[in-house]
């Protein structure tokens, strides 16, 4: 019987092997169709096999297959395979079952395309989902960071599938500087960490760190540049910029990549390292504040959007920021069931949007509206993953984002506690705005695009309601067992959350459904925060002038001391041989006699040197 | 040797003050004959025979170099109407 780190290994060659098979056969890949299947065929596989993984593994302990590679004299560098215990099995199904639904989905999504793009399509989505199981798996920091790279230039090659459209492109430009900005820290973290310790496997360190023998001087520096290759990934503030802009990739990316697993590598990175993490409380803090502030300026964010993705996408930025809170007040589990849930359930919401987007064919909320009556199963499944989202009891989020409230309060973070107070108050306002905007009410003036629109093809409804049950069965699975209690959690922080909830739910339906409250007036008591938020904070202002004034101002210079300090030099010492060369140009007369005067007077010269006394 | 000096001087003045082409041929003669009659005299001096035998050569080369510069200069003659070396400044800077 092959055990838990065998069937990880299946797992993890079957997208490889799919690619590699779609990426060397051209015919087939420029087929489309088949393309897809296979690539279909292969991801159902490594499904099946991830669970049969996660089956075989239990919490305690951990099985590894390891090869060495990288041979120096002193024994391998690092070395490469799998390592797979409870978290990481649990993290290979969601991508495995993310990546399957998104590519049965994208079937349907896609039927507009030509072949070979759909054949493009799938190649990319094999890679990524290699790429992403090989970082769930990697068992120390060398593989990780290989396929952390290899997931952010899929993420790159998927927001700019389509590529002629120059935000697309732009985007994807965007996504992968910006997120590579927080890979360099890593890599130096990485780097650090080596150079004091002399390894790169996780069990190795935290063997040390049990031991107590992980030297301290200048962990905090390692921790924290580890930290700044999980703010690029996980969208963290400031470098959160990318995010939003990544939504001009198709939707069923943005579930897969954007929102259920690339996104959520930082905070699997952390939870994966955060006894190195302990060792450092005051980075531990630094997390805890920045992922509160994140998640609280993304849910501002979120409720001036009026691209349905765009809220989408601000809210994956303020639930991370949750899962961030959580592994910086101390308990990384909970975060890590929160990145569990919110992975089912945003997909869930990712999935739906796109079921909409398709049958309208805009992105735009204020366009649709009405849509419940002419998209029923769509409303459903939207619907299950709002509430999950929103934290209502027996839905998905609702107890991941408790527990995530809970183990910020222990872990005695005031403010940032009361920053996700607010932020799940605004999680709420803003999910079921677009709710009540897009789905309720009646068919907009300005938008008659929703008139003809009807449910999804089955394609896309299957998944949308595999994952809508995923998210209600985790959600009442988690009210009658809780999965392991790090905590005692104080009873009021339950009702609170609840009433925090459904109070935001409440104002949005008071506001854009029965409109008792006039949006307008809302919006002018919150003036100067919603002006702020419609320029995103100005933080793409200042992104821009840094590179624009800093990054090319400093080109500017450098270019300016080639081309006129370096170049001068050059051109002076050309035009100085010119110069000298046309003076001595005089004394070529061209007239023999005068060339016998020089010889004559030279070899006079000569004799009188020689015979000179000394 | 005296002798020689002075023929050479000779020569080389002709050579650099002497405006017509076949003039300065004249001049390089002279200075090639004070060469002449520096081998010879420094074979005297020594006592062998090996100056002697470069005059010979260098007197059949001269009849050669002679006859290729007359040839040059008449060539120079019909093409540019003048044999005056001033006015042949083709090569000029």
């Amino acid at each position: 019987m092959s055990n838990s780190a065998q069937l990880a290994l299946i797992a993890l060659l079957l997208p490889a092997g799919a690619f590699l098979l779609l990426a060397l056969a051209y015919p087939l890949r420029r087929s489309g169709r088949p393309a897809a299947w296979i690539s279909i065929l292969f991801s159902g596989a490594a499904l099946w096999n991830a669970i049969s993984s996660w089956r075989a593994s239990d919490a305690e302990t951990f099985t590894r297959l390891l090869w060495e590679w990288i041979p120096t004299e002193a024994g391998p560098l690092a070395t490469i395979g799998v390592l797979a215990d409870a978290d990481s099995t649990l993290m290979l199904i969601l991508v495995a079952g993310v990546s399957f639904l998104v590519q049965v989905y994208s079937v349907s999504y896609l039927s507009d395309e030509t072949p070979p793009s759909v054949g493009r399509y799938y190649t990319y989505q094999s890679l990524f989902a290699f790429s992403m199981m090989s970082l769930v798996l990697a068992p120390g920091f060398v593989q990780l960071f290989i396929a952390w790279e290899l997931v952010g230039l899929c993420s790159y090659l998927l927001i700019g599938y389509w590529y002629q459209r120059p935000e697309a492109a732009r985007a994807a430009v965007k996504a992968f500087w910006t997120t590579k900005a927080g890979d360099v820290g890593l890599l130096i973290g990485i780097v650090l960490l080596w150079r004091q310790t002399g390894t790169f496997d996780f069990i190795t360190l935290l063997g040390l760190v049990d031991a107590g023998e992980m030297p301290l001087a200048g962990l905090g520096v390692i921790t924290f540049c580890i930290y700044l290759g999980a703010v690029g990934k996980s969208a963290q503030f400031p470098l959160h910029v990318w995010l939003p802009d990544a939504m001009e990739g198709p939707t069923p990316v943005s579930a897969l990549i954007h929102a259920a697993t690339m996104v959520t590598a930082g905070v699997y990175l952390l939870t994966r390292t955060v006894w190195l993490f302990r060792l450092t409380p005051d980075v531990l803090t630094l997390i805890g504040w920045v992922g509160a502030f994140t998640a609280l300026l993304a849910a501002t964010l979120a409720c001036v959007q009026s691209d349905i993705k765009r809220v989408l996408a601000y809210s994956t930025v303020s639930q991370l920021g949750y899962m961030m809170a959580a592994i910086g007040a101390g308990f990384a589990g909970a975060g890590f069931l929160h990145l569990l849930t919110h992975g089912v359930f945003k997909a869930l919401l990712f999935l739906s949007a796109g079921a909409v987007i398709h049958a309208v064919g805009t992105n735009d909320i204020f366009a649709m509206g009405g849509l419940g009556r002419r998209m029923p199963q769509t409303l459903i499944v939207f619907l299950v993953g709002t509430l999950s989202l929103a934290g209502i009891p027996f839905f998905g989020g609702f107890f991941t984002k408790e527990e995530v409230l809970t183990a910020v309060w222990v872990g005695g973070l005031t403010l940032p506690f009361l920053m996700l107070v607010i932020a799940a108050f605004l999680t709420a306002f803003y999910m079921f705005r677009v709710v009540f905007i897009a789905f309720f009410g009646t068919v907009s003036d300005h938008g008659h695009a929703g008139a003809h629109a009807h449910d999804a093809p089955a394609l896309m409804t299957i998944p949308l309601w595999i994952l809508a049950m995923a998210s209600m069965t985790l959600g009442i699975g988690f009210a009658y067992t809780h999965p392991r209690a790090e905590f005692e959690a104080p009873g009021w922080i339950t009702p609170l959350a609840i009433v925090i909830a459904v109070a935001g739910i409440v104002l949005a339906w008071l506001t854009y459904q029965r409109r008792v409250v006039d949006a307008q007036k809302l919006a002018n008591a919150f003036a100067p925060i919603r002006y702020a938020a419609e320029r995103r904070f100005w933080l793409d202002d200042l992104f821009t002038w840094i590179y624009r004034g800093v990054i090319l101002g400093f080109s500017r210079l450098i270019g300016w001391i080639d081309r006129y300090l370096v170049d001068g030099i050059v051109n002076l010492l050309s035009a100085w041989t010119l110069k000298f060369g046309d003076e001595l140009r005089g004394i070529q007369s061209g007239m023999p006699q005068d060339y016998v005067y020089a010889v004559a007077i030279g070899v006079l010269l000569l004799v009188v040197w020689s015979q000179w006394p000394r | 040797m005296l002798l020689a000096a002075a023929l050479f001087s000779i020569g080389l003045f002709g050579v650099m003050t002497r405006r017509n082409t076949i003039g300065i041929l004249l001049g390089i003669e002279l200075m090639l004959n004070a060469v002449n009659i520096n081998l010879v005299a420094f074979a005297r001096f020594q006592g062998t025979v090996d100056g002697m035998v470069f005059t010979v050569f260098t007197i059949c080369i001269t009849v050669a170099e002679v006859a290729l510069g007359l040839a040059i200069v008449i060539l120079i003659f019909r093409v540019r109407r003048t044999v005056i070396a001033d006015h042949l400044d083709l090569l000029r800077g």
